[in-house]
């Protein structure tokens, strides 16, 4: 893992500096406009934060695990499929979901190569090597080689499909039931689910 | 207007302005893999027309016919792209 760390580390470090100024300029900007206040944008924030939670992913999938028929509604129309577990999709921004497989010989990576978008309702906020430009250019020309940096190991017969979410689809890996699984509860399932496993640096 | 299946090339392509065509992913073959009807287009969006949209596609890139013989060998790539970063491709 040390090449995503590291890296994200330097670049970060720099760039989320320059970023809070600029925040701190546009917010003072809008705020002396009367377009909104400080806490106008603090109440939007924490909103979307109790929205946002990577526990509405792992509900998604442990319903996929137990339920074939909403499995095959969740590939089909993901944004419909959440709905019917309460989670708006489409809250903050009119988002489509769209849900990849992992299953025998295949496997799913998501990546956005041009910037940082990501599932948000469902895995809350990225994590900072998400953002990072090792990985952001790294995922789509040596998948296999990131994975092995987060000891994820895929076979070589394993094809992999990375999913560049350069528009205003967001996409969500389903990983593979892990075997042995069969007499948990909808709930234990749930708490076997991780935020790597649904972006596909890891396996479940 | 592209079918799922159709055979399709990005554009070569450096605008000066916002693109979200990957230059990675300019000038390559690919396979419509999803046709996502319009979605808000925001090439034109950065000029100041927000309510530009386009009809965008799912693409799909062999890795070899990205990276020629240095990428990852097996396994694809997928981006999602609006109609003007495309054109056909005949069969081969």
């Amino acid at each position: 893992m040390s090449h995503v760390h590291d890296g994200a580390h330097e670049s970060s470090h720099e760039s989320s500096a320059g970023a809070a100024n600029r925040v701190k300029t546009l917010v003072a900007a809008l705020e002396a406009a009367n377009v909104l206040t400080e806490r106008e944008l603090d109440e939007t924030v924490e909103s979307f934060l109790a929205h946002a939670q990577p526990a509405n992913g792992a509900r998604v999938v442990a319903r996929a695990w137990v339920d074939d028929a909403f499995r095959e509604r969740l590939l089909a129309d993901g944004n419909a499929a959440v709905a019917e577990l309460g989670i708006d999709l489409a809250h903050w921004a009119p988002v489509r979901l769209r849900v990849v497989a992992n299953g025998p010989g295949r496997h799913n990576l998501i990546v956005c190569t041009l910037c940082s978008c990501y599932p948000l309702a469902l895995l809350g906020p990225s994590p900072t090597w998400y953002k990072s430009d090792a990985y952001r250019s790294r995922a789509v020309r040596d998948p296999r080689g990131i994975l092995a940096e987060f000891g994820t190991h895929v076979d070589a017969g394993v094809e992999i499909t990375v999913w560049d979410s350069t528009a205003e689809v967001r996409y969500l890996v389903l990983p593979e039931r892990p075997a042995g699984t069969e007499s948990l509860s909808e709930t234990e399932l749930e708490a076997l689910v991780t935020r790597n496993g649904l972006i596909g640096t890891a396996l479940v | 207007m592209f079918a799922l299946g159709d055979r399709v090339r990005t554009r070569i392509a450096n605008p000066a302005g916002h693109t979200r065509l990957p230059r990675y992913l300019s000038g390559r073959a690919g396979r419509v893999d999803a046709v996502l009807g319009t979605l808000p287009y925001p090439d034109r969006r950065a000029e100041g027309i927000v309510s530009a949209r386009e009809t965008a596609y799912t693409v799909r890139f062999e890795n070899a016919d990205v990276w020629g013989p240095d990428g990852e060998p097996r396994g694809s790539i997928c981006a999602d792209l609006f109609e003007s970063y495309l054109e056909p491709l005949e069969e081969q």
